[in-house]
Protein backbone atom coordinates (compact mmCIF):
# COMPACT_ATOMS: atom_id res chain seq x y z
CA UNK A 1 0.00 0.00 0.00
CA UNK A 2 0.94 3.51 -0.84
CA UNK A 3 1.10 6.08 1.52
CA UNK A 4 2.45 9.74 1.49
CA UNK A 5 2.27 12.46 4.20
CA UNK A 6 1.65 16.22 3.68
CA UNK A 7 2.61 18.76 6.06
CA UNK A 8 1.09 22.27 7.36
CA UNK A 9 -1.59 22.03 5.09
CA UNK A 10 -3.86 24.78 4.95
CA UNK A 11 -7.65 24.02 5.80
CA UNK A 12 -10.24 25.27 3.79
CA UNK A 13 -12.92 25.43 5.84
CA UNK A 14 -13.53 28.56 7.84
CA UNK A 15 -11.91 32.12 8.04
CA UNK A 16 -9.62 30.23 10.71
CA UNK A 17 -7.42 28.81 7.65
CA UNK A 18 -5.54 26.84 10.15
CA UNK A 19 -2.24 26.15 8.27
CA UNK A 20 -0.74 23.35 10.32
CA UNK A 21 -2.86 19.95 9.04
CA UNK A 22 -0.65 17.14 8.58
CA UNK A 23 -2.78 14.77 5.79
CA UNK A 24 -2.02 11.22 5.17
CA UNK A 25 -2.98 9.86 2.05
CA UNK A 26 -3.43 6.44 1.11
CA UNK A 27 -4.28 4.69 -2.25
CA UNK A 28 -5.43 8.36 -3.55
CA UNK A 29 -7.43 8.61 -0.66
CA UNK A 30 -6.93 10.84 2.81
CA UNK A 31 -6.50 8.28 5.41
CA UNK A 32 -5.70 10.59 8.34
CA UNK A 33 -6.34 14.60 9.09
CA UNK A 34 -3.93 15.23 11.86
CA UNK A 35 -5.10 18.51 13.46
CA UNK A 36 -8.22 19.04 11.68
CA UNK A 37 -11.28 20.00 13.51
CA UNK A 38 -14.94 18.61 13.34
CA UNK A 39 -15.92 20.50 10.38
CA UNK A 40 -12.56 20.19 8.95
CA UNK A 41 -12.80 16.76 9.23
CA UNK A 42 -16.21 16.71 7.85
CA UNK A 43 -14.76 18.09 4.67
CA UNK A 44 -11.64 16.09 4.23
CA UNK A 45 -13.03 12.65 5.04
CA UNK A 46 -16.01 13.45 3.04
CA UNK A 47 -14.88 15.46 -0.07
CA UNK A 48 -15.29 12.99 -2.93
CA UNK A 49 -19.22 12.44 -1.71
CA UNK A 50 -22.05 13.90 -3.76
CA UNK A 51 -19.44 15.12 -6.28
CA UNK A 52 -20.70 17.01 -9.78
CA UNK A 53 -18.90 14.31 -11.71
CA UNK A 54 -19.35 15.96 -15.29
CA UNK A 55 -20.72 18.92 -16.61
CA UNK A 56 -24.23 19.07 -17.29
CA UNK A 57 -26.92 20.81 -19.24
CA UNK A 58 -30.67 21.23 -18.42
CA UNK A 59 -32.75 19.75 -21.06
CA UNK A 60 -36.66 19.99 -19.74
CA UNK A 61 -37.34 18.92 -16.34
CA UNK A 62 -33.34 17.41 -16.00
CA UNK A 63 -30.22 18.15 -16.29
CA UNK A 64 -28.09 15.92 -18.62
CA UNK A 65 -23.99 15.15 -18.85
CA UNK A 66 -22.54 17.33 -21.48
CA UNK A 67 -19.02 17.98 -22.76
CA UNK A 68 -16.74 20.48 -21.20
CA UNK A 69 -16.98 22.92 -24.01
CA UNK A 70 -21.19 22.12 -24.55
CA UNK A 71 -21.66 23.52 -20.95
CA UNK A 72 -19.23 26.56 -21.23
CA UNK A 73 -20.88 27.20 -24.52
CA UNK A 74 -23.81 27.15 -23.24
CA UNK A 75 -23.22 29.50 -20.43
CA UNK A 76 -20.96 32.14 -22.24
CA UNK A 77 -24.52 31.98 -24.31
CA UNK A 78 -26.88 33.08 -21.12
CA UNK A 79 -24.45 35.24 -20.16
CA UNK A 80 -23.31 37.36 -23.35
CA UNK A 81 -27.41 37.47 -23.78
CA UNK A 82 -28.26 38.64 -20.29
CA UNK A 83 -29.18 42.08 -19.62
CA UNK A 84 -28.72 42.25 -15.60
CA UNK A 85 -26.77 39.08 -14.86
CA UNK A 86 -25.77 38.15 -11.32
CA UNK A 87 -21.85 36.85 -10.40
CA UNK A 88 -22.29 35.30 -7.11
CA UNK A 89 -20.50 33.08 -4.65
CA UNK A 90 -16.85 33.17 -4.73
CA UNK A 91 -16.39 32.75 -0.58
CA UNK A 92 -14.94 29.14 -1.36
CA UNK A 93 -12.87 29.82 -4.17
CA UNK A 94 -9.29 31.31 -4.91
CA UNK A 95 -8.30 35.11 -5.37
CA UNK A 96 -6.92 34.12 -8.62
CA UNK A 97 -10.83 32.51 -9.54
CA UNK A 98 -12.69 36.34 -8.30
CA UNK A 99 -9.65 38.00 -10.39
CA UNK A 100 -11.72 36.61 -13.82
CA UNK A 101 -14.65 36.96 -11.87
CA UNK A 102 -14.53 40.61 -11.77
CA UNK A 103 -13.13 40.33 -15.33
CA UNK A 104 -15.96 38.33 -16.46
CA UNK A 105 -18.60 40.88 -14.97
CA UNK A 106 -16.85 43.85 -15.92
CA UNK A 107 -17.05 42.46 -19.60
CA UNK A 108 -21.29 41.48 -19.52
CA UNK A 109 -21.71 44.70 -17.28
CA UNK A 110 -23.35 42.36 -14.56
CA UNK A 111 -23.36 42.84 -10.75
CA UNK A 112 -20.24 41.11 -8.80
CA UNK A 113 -21.45 40.12 -5.35
CA UNK A 114 -19.94 37.72 -2.66
CA UNK A 115 -21.39 35.94 0.28
CA UNK A 116 -20.55 38.95 2.57
CA UNK A 117 -23.50 39.65 1.73
CA UNK A 118 -25.07 37.50 3.91
CA UNK A 119 -22.37 37.39 6.44
CA UNK A 120 -20.53 40.43 7.75
CA UNK A 121 -21.52 42.66 5.03
CA UNK A 122 -22.96 45.23 8.12
CA UNK A 123 -19.20 44.66 9.30
CA UNK A 124 -17.77 46.08 6.31
CA UNK A 125 -19.85 48.89 5.99
CA UNK A 126 -19.50 49.64 9.73
CA UNK A 127 -15.72 49.79 8.83
CA UNK A 128 -16.21 52.16 5.83
CA UNK A 129 -18.25 54.61 8.25
CA UNK A 130 -15.85 54.62 10.94
CA UNK A 131 -12.65 52.81 10.76
CA UNK A 132 -11.19 49.71 11.98
CA UNK A 133 -8.36 49.17 14.47
CA UNK A 134 -7.44 45.61 13.87
CA UNK A 135 -4.42 43.31 14.26
CA UNK A 136 -3.05 40.28 12.91
CA UNK A 137 -4.29 36.77 14.66
CA UNK A 138 -0.66 36.10 15.75
CA UNK A 139 -0.81 39.70 17.88
CA UNK A 140 -3.56 38.33 19.44
CA UNK A 141 -1.81 34.66 20.30
CA UNK A 142 0.89 36.49 21.93
CA UNK A 143 -0.33 39.93 23.37
CA UNK A 144 -4.17 39.80 23.95
CA UNK A 145 -5.21 39.38 27.72
CA UNK A 146 -8.55 40.41 27.18
CA UNK A 147 -10.85 38.24 24.74
CA UNK A 148 -14.37 39.11 24.31
CA UNK A 149 -16.85 37.25 21.68
CA UNK A 150 -19.74 39.40 21.17
CA UNK A 151 -22.55 37.18 19.03
CA UNK A 152 -19.80 34.87 17.73
CA UNK A 153 -19.73 31.24 18.69
CA UNK A 154 -16.47 30.12 17.91
CA UNK A 155 -16.76 26.41 19.37
CA UNK A 156 -19.59 25.53 16.84
CA UNK A 157 -18.19 27.99 13.90
CA UNK A 158 -14.49 28.42 14.11
CA UNK A 159 -13.44 25.00 16.12
CA UNK A 160 -10.24 25.86 16.34
CA UNK A 161 -9.64 29.76 16.72
CA UNK A 162 -9.80 29.96 20.53
CA UNK A 163 -6.95 27.15 20.53
CA UNK A 164 -4.97 28.35 18.48
CA UNK A 165 -5.19 32.23 18.32
CA UNK A 166 -7.33 33.34 21.45
CA UNK A 167 -8.21 31.94 25.23
CA UNK A 168 -6.31 28.48 24.49
CA UNK A 169 -3.05 29.73 22.72
CA UNK A 170 0.09 29.24 24.29
CA UNK A 171 1.52 32.87 23.58
CA UNK A 172 4.83 34.69 23.84
CA UNK A 173 3.54 37.37 26.59
CA UNK A 174 0.71 35.30 27.65
CA UNK A 175 1.67 31.71 28.10
CA UNK A 176 -1.36 30.48 30.04
CA UNK A 177 -5.13 30.05 29.73
CA UNK A 178 -5.16 32.12 33.57
CA UNK A 179 -3.03 35.17 31.36
CA UNK A 180 -6.39 36.31 29.81
CA UNK A 181 -9.66 37.25 30.37
CA UNK A 182 -12.50 36.24 28.13
CA UNK A 183 -15.82 37.23 28.39
CA UNK A 184 -18.83 36.12 25.41
CA UNK A 185 -21.46 38.47 24.98
CA UNK A 186 -24.80 36.38 23.21
CA UNK A 187 -28.27 35.99 23.32
CA UNK A 188 -28.00 32.33 25.13
CA UNK A 189 -25.46 30.45 26.99
CA UNK A 190 -23.17 28.87 24.31
CA UNK A 191 -20.89 26.89 24.30
CA UNK A 192 -17.90 29.57 24.12
CA UNK A 193 -20.34 30.85 26.79
CA UNK A 194 -19.49 28.02 29.19
CA UNK A 195 -15.70 27.85 28.66
CA UNK A 196 -14.94 31.81 28.89
CA UNK A 197 -14.50 33.58 32.53
CA UNK A 198 -17.52 35.52 32.78
CA UNK A 199 -20.96 35.66 30.29
CA UNK A 200 -23.11 38.66 29.57
CA UNK A 201 -26.73 37.66 28.66
CA UNK A 202 -28.10 40.44 26.59
CA UNK A 203 -31.64 40.61 24.49
CA UNK A 204 -31.96 39.94 21.22
CA UNK A 205 -31.84 42.74 18.50
CA UNK A 206 -30.34 45.07 21.48
CA UNK A 207 -26.74 45.13 20.65
CA UNK A 208 -26.56 48.58 19.68
CA UNK A 209 -27.89 49.76 23.07
CA UNK A 210 -25.55 47.70 25.13
CA UNK A 211 -22.60 48.67 22.96
CA UNK A 212 -23.98 52.68 23.24
CA UNK A 213 -24.13 52.12 27.35
CA UNK A 214 -20.95 50.83 27.72
CA UNK A 215 -19.10 53.51 25.44
CA UNK A 216 -20.84 56.24 27.32
CA UNK A 217 -19.57 54.51 30.81
CA UNK A 218 -16.11 53.93 29.30
CA UNK A 219 -16.40 58.11 28.34
CA UNK A 220 -17.42 58.23 32.38
CA UNK A 221 -20.86 59.49 31.70
CA UNK A 222 -23.42 58.74 34.11
CA UNK A 223 -26.70 56.38 33.01
CA UNK A 224 -29.71 56.81 34.19
CA UNK A 225 -31.59 53.28 33.61
CA UNK A 226 -31.06 50.77 35.98
CA UNK A 227 -30.62 48.14 32.65
CA UNK A 228 -29.93 48.02 29.40
CA UNK A 229 -30.67 45.43 27.05
CA UNK A 230 -31.41 43.73 29.84
CA UNK A 231 -28.32 43.46 31.74
CA UNK A 232 -28.02 45.42 34.97
CA UNK A 233 -25.98 48.71 35.00
CA UNK A 234 -23.46 47.19 37.47
CA UNK A 235 -22.32 44.48 34.75
CA UNK A 236 -22.04 47.41 32.23
CA UNK A 237 -19.72 49.42 34.81
CA UNK A 238 -17.74 46.29 35.57
CA UNK A 239 -17.14 45.53 31.83
CA UNK A 240 -16.23 48.86 31.14
CA UNK A 241 -13.82 49.04 33.73
CA UNK A 242 -11.96 45.47 32.64
CA UNK A 243 -11.95 46.92 28.79
CA UNK A 244 -10.30 49.99 29.97
CA UNK A 245 -7.78 48.36 32.81
CA UNK A 246 -6.82 45.37 30.26
CA UNK A 247 -3.65 45.81 28.42
CA UNK A 248 -4.21 44.35 24.93
CA UNK A 249 -8.06 43.42 24.18
CA UNK A 250 -9.57 42.74 21.33
CA UNK A 251 -13.60 42.01 20.11
CA UNK A 252 -14.10 39.19 17.74
CA UNK A 253 -17.52 40.09 16.54
CA UNK A 254 -19.72 36.74 14.95
CA UNK A 255 -23.03 37.09 13.11
CA UNK A 256 -24.98 37.61 16.57
CA UNK A 257 -24.22 40.95 15.59
CA UNK A 258 -24.57 41.88 12.03
CA UNK A 259 -27.72 39.72 11.27
CA UNK A 260 -29.43 40.99 14.67
CA UNK A 261 -31.77 44.51 13.67
CA UNK A 262 -29.28 47.58 13.48
CA UNK A 263 -27.05 45.71 11.13
CA UNK A 264 -24.32 47.91 10.47
CA UNK A 265 -25.70 50.59 13.13
CA UNK A 266 -23.96 47.95 15.71
CA UNK A 267 -20.93 47.35 14.09
CA UNK A 268 -20.40 51.18 13.89
CA UNK A 269 -21.70 51.51 17.27
CA UNK A 270 -18.43 48.57 18.13
CA UNK A 271 -16.25 50.01 16.43
CA UNK A 272 -16.88 53.69 18.18
CA UNK A 273 -16.50 51.79 21.46
CA UNK A 274 -13.06 50.10 20.36
CA UNK A 275 -11.86 54.07 18.70
CA UNK A 276 -13.31 55.17 22.54
CA UNK A 277 -10.85 52.35 24.63
CA UNK A 278 -7.87 52.99 22.45
CA UNK A 279 -7.70 57.12 24.17
CA UNK A 280 -7.44 54.56 27.27
CA UNK A 281 -5.76 51.30 26.28
CA UNK A 282 -4.95 49.26 23.25
CA UNK A 283 -8.04 47.79 21.79
CA UNK A 284 -8.68 45.96 18.91
CA UNK A 285 -11.79 44.51 16.73
CA UNK A 286 -11.80 41.92 14.22
CA UNK A 287 -14.62 40.31 12.78
CA UNK A 288 -15.14 36.00 12.76
CA UNK A 289 -15.50 35.59 8.88
CA UNK A 290 -16.69 32.25 8.18
CA UNK A 291 -15.54 30.63 5.13
CA UNK A 292 -12.00 30.61 4.22
CA UNK A 293 -11.81 32.69 1.66
CA UNK A 294 -14.63 35.19 2.22
CA UNK A 295 -12.00 38.07 3.01
CA UNK A 296 -10.35 37.42 -0.22
CA UNK A 297 -13.60 38.14 -2.20
CA UNK A 298 -13.52 41.28 -0.59
CA UNK A 299 -9.68 42.02 -1.19
CA UNK A 300 -9.81 41.15 -4.56
CA UNK A 301 -12.99 43.10 -5.49
CA UNK A 302 -11.98 45.83 -3.79
CA UNK A 303 -8.45 46.02 -5.91
CA UNK A 304 -9.75 45.39 -8.42
CA UNK A 305 -13.07 48.02 -8.54
CA UNK A 306 -12.71 50.23 -5.32
CA UNK A 307 -15.41 48.23 -3.39
CA UNK A 308 -15.20 44.35 -1.60
CA UNK A 309 -19.19 43.55 -2.71
CA UNK A 310 -21.95 44.05 -3.90
CA UNK A 311 -20.73 46.35 -7.54
CA UNK A 312 -22.58 46.63 -10.00
CA UNK A 313 -21.09 46.94 -13.37
CA UNK A 314 -23.72 47.01 -15.65
CA UNK A 315 -23.02 50.91 -16.00
CA UNK A 316 -19.28 50.84 -17.08
CA UNK A 317 -18.37 51.88 -14.03
CA UNK A 318 -18.16 50.56 -10.51
CA UNK A 319 -21.45 51.51 -8.75
CA UNK A 320 -21.72 50.35 -4.83
CA UNK A 321 -25.00 50.53 -2.81
CA UNK A 322 -25.62 47.87 -0.50
CA UNK A 323 -29.24 47.30 -0.03
CA UNK A 324 -29.55 48.08 -3.68
CA UNK A 325 -26.62 46.43 -5.31
CA UNK A 326 -26.67 43.67 -3.44
CA UNK A 327 -27.94 39.69 -4.57
CA UNK A 328 -30.72 39.45 -2.03
CA UNK A 329 -32.16 43.22 -2.58
CA UNK A 330 -31.73 42.43 -6.64
CA UNK A 331 -33.40 39.33 -6.20
CA UNK A 332 -36.49 40.19 -4.00
CA UNK A 333 -36.99 43.01 -6.85
CA UNK A 334 -36.88 40.57 -9.47
CA UNK A 335 -34.49 42.31 -11.54
CA UNK A 336 -31.92 40.05 -13.00
CA UNK A 337 -32.62 37.92 -16.23
CA UNK A 338 -29.45 35.39 -14.81
CA UNK A 339 -26.58 34.40 -12.89
CA UNK A 340 -23.54 33.04 -12.24
CA UNK A 341 -22.89 31.29 -8.83
CA UNK A 342 -19.31 29.79 -8.32
CA UNK A 343 -18.72 28.25 -4.99
CA UNK A 344 -21.76 28.79 -3.54
CA UNK A 345 -25.27 27.58 -2.36
CA UNK A 346 -27.51 30.81 -2.66
CA UNK A 347 -30.64 28.13 -2.90
CA UNK A 348 -29.84 26.64 0.26
CA UNK A 349 -28.90 30.22 2.29
CA UNK A 350 -30.99 33.00 0.82
CA UNK A 351 -34.61 34.00 1.97
CA UNK A 352 -36.93 31.42 0.15
CA UNK A 353 -38.85 34.21 -1.94
CA UNK A 354 -35.03 35.26 -3.11
CA UNK A 355 -34.01 31.78 -4.15
CA UNK A 356 -37.12 31.24 -5.88
CA UNK A 357 -36.64 34.24 -7.95
CA UNK A 358 -32.86 33.02 -8.44
CA UNK A 359 -34.52 29.76 -9.84
CA UNK A 360 -36.13 31.36 -12.10
CA UNK A 361 -33.68 32.82 -14.21
CA UNK A 362 -31.27 31.02 -16.12
CA UNK A 363 -28.43 29.64 -13.06
CA UNK A 364 -25.08 28.35 -13.87
CA UNK A 365 -23.39 26.87 -11.30
CA UNK A 366 -19.50 26.20 -11.04
CA UNK A 367 -19.36 23.77 -7.42
CA UNK A 368 -17.76 20.45 -6.61
CA UNK A 369 -20.63 19.51 -5.23
CA UNK A 370 -24.27 18.65 -5.48
CA UNK A 371 -26.19 21.35 -3.81
CA UNK A 372 -29.49 22.64 -4.25
CA UNK A 373 -28.68 25.37 -6.43
CA UNK A 374 -26.57 22.96 -8.97
CA UNK A 375 -30.19 21.23 -8.77
CA UNK A 376 -31.87 24.04 -9.80
CA UNK A 377 -29.52 25.42 -12.77
CA UNK A 378 -29.45 25.42 -16.19
CA UNK A 379 -25.93 24.80 -16.28
CA UNK A 380 -23.44 22.97 -13.87
CA UNK A 381 -19.77 22.83 -14.27
CA UNK A 382 -18.18 20.52 -11.84
CA UNK A 383 -14.56 21.84 -10.16
CA UNK A 384 -12.15 20.95 -8.19
CA UNK A 385 -11.82 21.75 -4.27
CA UNK A 386 -9.30 24.80 -3.68
CA UNK A 387 -6.72 23.81 -1.09
CA UNK A 388 -7.04 19.66 -1.75
CA UNK A 389 -7.36 19.42 -5.66
CA UNK A 390 -5.59 22.66 -6.65
CA UNK A 391 -3.69 25.68 -5.21
CA UNK A 392 -4.53 29.18 -4.69
CA UNK A 393 -4.26 32.04 -2.59
CA UNK A 394 -6.48 32.80 0.18
CA UNK A 395 -7.18 35.72 2.60
CA UNK A 396 -7.67 34.50 6.63
CA UNK A 397 -10.00 36.22 8.26
CA UNK A 398 -6.87 38.78 10.01
CA UNK A 399 -6.18 39.22 6.68
CA UNK A 400 -3.37 37.81 6.07
CA UNK A 401 -2.14 35.87 2.66
CA UNK A 402 -2.29 31.88 2.01
CA UNK A 403 -1.12 29.58 -0.44
CA UNK A 404 -3.70 26.74 -0.45
CA UNK A 405 -1.77 23.43 -1.67
CA UNK A 406 -2.62 20.85 -3.71
CA UNK A 407 -2.38 17.30 -2.09
CA UNK A 408 -4.03 14.91 -4.38
CA UNK A 409 -5.38 14.87 -8.10
CA UNK A 410 -9.15 15.85 -8.81
CA UNK A 411 -11.05 13.25 -10.32
CA UNK A 412 -10.47 12.63 -14.46
CA UNK A 413 -11.68 15.46 -16.24
CA UNK A 414 -12.37 18.07 -13.68
CA UNK A 415 -10.64 21.15 -13.99
CA UNK A 416 -10.03 24.33 -11.37
CA UNK A 417 -12.48 27.20 -10.98
CA UNK A 418 -9.58 29.31 -12.40
CA UNK A 419 -9.41 27.08 -15.83
CA UNK A 420 -13.10 26.95 -15.90
CA UNK A 421 -13.67 30.81 -15.84
CA UNK A 422 -10.72 31.62 -18.24
CA UNK A 423 -12.39 29.57 -20.82
CA UNK A 424 -15.72 30.70 -20.31
CA UNK A 425 -14.22 34.44 -20.03
CA UNK A 426 -12.39 33.89 -23.52
CA UNK A 427 -15.41 32.55 -24.98
CA UNK A 428 -17.88 35.13 -23.85
CA UNK A 429 -15.32 37.72 -25.05
CA UNK A 430 -15.53 35.83 -29.04
CA UNK A 431 -19.35 36.56 -28.88
CA UNK A 432 -19.46 39.84 -27.09
CA UNK A 433 -16.96 40.93 -30.34
CA UNK B 1 -60.28 22.82 21.05
CA UNK B 2 -57.99 25.43 20.15
CA UNK B 3 -54.49 24.34 19.31
CA UNK B 4 -51.83 25.69 21.43
CA UNK B 5 -48.89 27.98 20.18
CA UNK B 6 -46.20 30.19 21.25
CA UNK B 7 -44.62 33.45 20.28
CA UNK B 8 -40.74 33.37 20.56
CA UNK B 9 -37.93 34.78 19.59
CA UNK B 10 -36.29 32.66 16.55
CA UNK B 11 -32.57 32.95 15.84
CA UNK B 12 -31.05 31.26 13.07
CA UNK B 13 -26.92 30.15 13.48
CA UNK B 14 -24.11 28.07 12.76
CA UNK B 15 -24.00 24.51 14.78
CA UNK B 16 -21.29 22.49 14.91
CA UNK B 17 -23.24 19.31 13.25
CA UNK B 18 -24.34 21.37 10.90
CA UNK B 19 -21.33 22.68 9.86
CA UNK B 20 -19.80 19.65 9.50
CA UNK B 21 -23.16 18.52 7.42
CA UNK B 22 -23.13 20.69 5.21
CA UNK B 23 -19.48 20.03 3.94
CA UNK B 24 -20.64 16.19 4.21
CA UNK B 25 -23.76 16.35 2.18
CA UNK B 26 -26.67 18.11 1.95
CA UNK B 27 -28.56 15.37 0.25
CA UNK B 28 -28.19 13.11 3.11
CA UNK B 29 -30.65 11.98 5.69
CA UNK B 30 -27.94 12.97 8.62
CA UNK B 31 -28.07 16.33 7.00
CA UNK B 32 -32.06 16.66 7.15
CA UNK B 33 -32.50 14.96 10.64
CA UNK B 34 -30.06 17.48 11.81
CA UNK B 35 -30.75 20.55 10.13
CA UNK B 36 -34.55 20.40 9.73
CA UNK B 37 -35.32 21.32 13.53
CA UNK B 38 -35.84 24.10 16.26
CA UNK B 39 -34.33 23.58 19.83
CA UNK B 40 -36.63 24.94 22.20
CA UNK B 41 -36.43 25.49 26.14
CA UNK B 42 -38.16 22.33 28.13
CA UNK B 43 -40.53 24.73 29.41
CA UNK B 44 -41.51 25.70 26.42
CA UNK B 45 -41.72 22.13 24.53
CA UNK B 46 -44.37 21.80 27.76
CA UNK B 47 -46.61 24.75 27.55
CA UNK B 48 -46.73 23.35 23.77
CA UNK B 49 -47.63 19.91 24.97
CA UNK B 50 -45.50 18.21 23.05
CA UNK B 51 -42.01 16.25 23.59
CA UNK B 52 -38.32 17.11 21.87
CA UNK B 53 -38.52 14.81 18.38
CA UNK B 54 -42.34 15.34 17.83
CA UNK B 55 -42.86 17.76 14.52
CA UNK B 56 -43.43 21.81 14.88
CA UNK B 57 -44.49 24.25 12.82
CA UNK B 58 -43.16 27.62 12.64
CA UNK B 59 -44.43 30.60 11.23
CA UNK B 60 -43.30 34.30 10.85
CA UNK B 61 -44.33 37.18 8.62
CA UNK B 62 -42.08 35.63 5.71
CA UNK B 63 -43.62 32.38 5.54
CA UNK B 64 -43.84 28.90 7.33
CA UNK B 65 -42.47 25.70 7.67
CA UNK B 66 -42.72 22.28 9.57
CA UNK B 67 -39.32 20.89 11.51
CA UNK B 68 -38.97 18.46 14.52
CA UNK B 69 -38.86 20.20 18.13
CA UNK B 70 -35.34 19.49 19.85
CA UNK B 71 -33.51 19.99 22.98
CA UNK B 72 -29.93 21.72 21.98
CA UNK B 73 -26.73 21.07 24.01
CA UNK B 74 -26.77 24.75 24.30
CA UNK B 75 -29.19 26.58 27.31
CA UNK B 76 -31.82 28.40 25.33
CA UNK B 77 -33.90 31.06 27.57
CA UNK B 78 -37.90 30.56 27.53
CA UNK B 79 -39.03 32.40 24.44
CA UNK B 80 -36.74 31.81 22.27
CA UNK B 81 -36.22 29.60 19.47
CA UNK B 82 -32.42 28.23 17.28
CA UNK B 83 -32.46 27.12 14.09
CA UNK B 84 -29.37 26.21 12.38
CA UNK B 85 -28.79 27.42 8.30
CA UNK B 86 -30.51 25.55 6.09
CA UNK B 87 -33.39 25.79 3.53
CA UNK B 88 -36.01 24.92 6.21
CA UNK B 89 -34.55 28.13 8.17
CA UNK B 90 -35.13 30.28 4.84
CA UNK B 91 -38.73 29.87 4.91
CA UNK B 92 -38.67 32.10 8.05
CA UNK B 93 -36.21 34.79 7.12
CA UNK B 94 -37.30 38.33 6.92
CA UNK B 95 -35.43 39.32 3.29
CA UNK B 96 -35.65 42.60 3.93
CA UNK B 97 -31.93 44.23 4.49
CA UNK B 98 -32.47 47.78 5.54
CA UNK B 99 -30.10 49.21 2.87
CA UNK B 100 -27.08 46.58 4.25
CA UNK B 101 -27.92 43.72 1.84
CA UNK B 102 -27.92 41.75 4.85
CA UNK B 103 -31.09 39.73 5.42
CA UNK B 104 -32.55 39.52 9.18
CA UNK B 105 -31.56 35.86 10.00
CA UNK B 106 -31.64 36.54 13.79
CA UNK B 107 -33.94 38.23 16.25
CA UNK B 108 -37.32 37.46 14.20
CA UNK B 109 -40.61 37.40 15.91
CA UNK B 110 -41.91 33.81 15.16
CA UNK B 111 -45.09 31.65 16.28
CA UNK B 112 -44.62 27.86 16.81
CA UNK B 113 -47.43 25.36 17.07
CA UNK B 114 -47.43 21.48 17.51
CA UNK B 115 -48.01 19.92 14.36
CA UNK B 116 -47.94 15.99 14.87
CA UNK B 117 -49.87 15.21 12.01
CA UNK B 118 -47.54 17.58 8.99
CA UNK B 119 -44.57 16.42 7.84
CA UNK B 120 -41.08 17.92 7.75
CA UNK B 121 -40.01 18.58 3.63
CA UNK B 122 -37.61 16.58 1.91
CA UNK B 123 -35.16 18.61 -0.31
CA UNK B 124 -36.35 17.07 -3.18
CA UNK B 125 -39.83 18.39 -2.05
CA UNK B 126 -38.15 22.05 -1.29
CA UNK B 127 -36.59 22.23 -4.52
CA UNK B 128 -39.94 21.19 -6.35
CA UNK B 129 -40.90 24.33 -4.52
CA UNK B 130 -38.29 26.68 -5.48
CA UNK B 131 -38.72 25.32 -8.50
CA UNK B 132 -42.24 25.84 -9.18
CA UNK B 133 -43.42 28.86 -11.33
Amino acid sequence: MSSKIFQDIICTVCGCCCDNLEIEIKDGNISRAKNACAMSLGKLMNFNKERNEFPMVRNGDKLSKASLSEAIDKAANILADSKYPILYGWSLTSCEAIELGVELADCIGGVMDNTTGTCHGPGIIGIQDVGESTCTLGEVKHRADLIIYWGANPVHAHPNHMMRYSALSKGRFRATRKDRNVITVDVRMTDTAKISDSFIQIEPNKDYELLSAITATVKDLELEQDKVAGVPLEEIENLADIMVNCEFGIIFFGLGITMSLGKSRNIDMALSLVRELNKRTKFLIMPMRGHFNVTGANQVTAWQTGYPFAVDLSKGFPLYNPGDTSAVDILMRDECDAALVVASDPISNFPNQAARNLAKIPLITIDPHVTLTTLCSEVVIPSAHVGIETEGSIYRMDGVVLEARKFIEPPNGIVSDVEILQNLLNRVKKISK
Amino acid sequence: MKSKSLKVNLVTGRSLVQGRLKEQGKLSEDYLNNVACCELNQDDLNALGIAKGQNVKISTDSGSVVVKASIGTQALEKGMAFMPYGPWAEFLVDPKTHSTGMPTYKGINATISPAMKEKVLTIEEIIEIIRSK
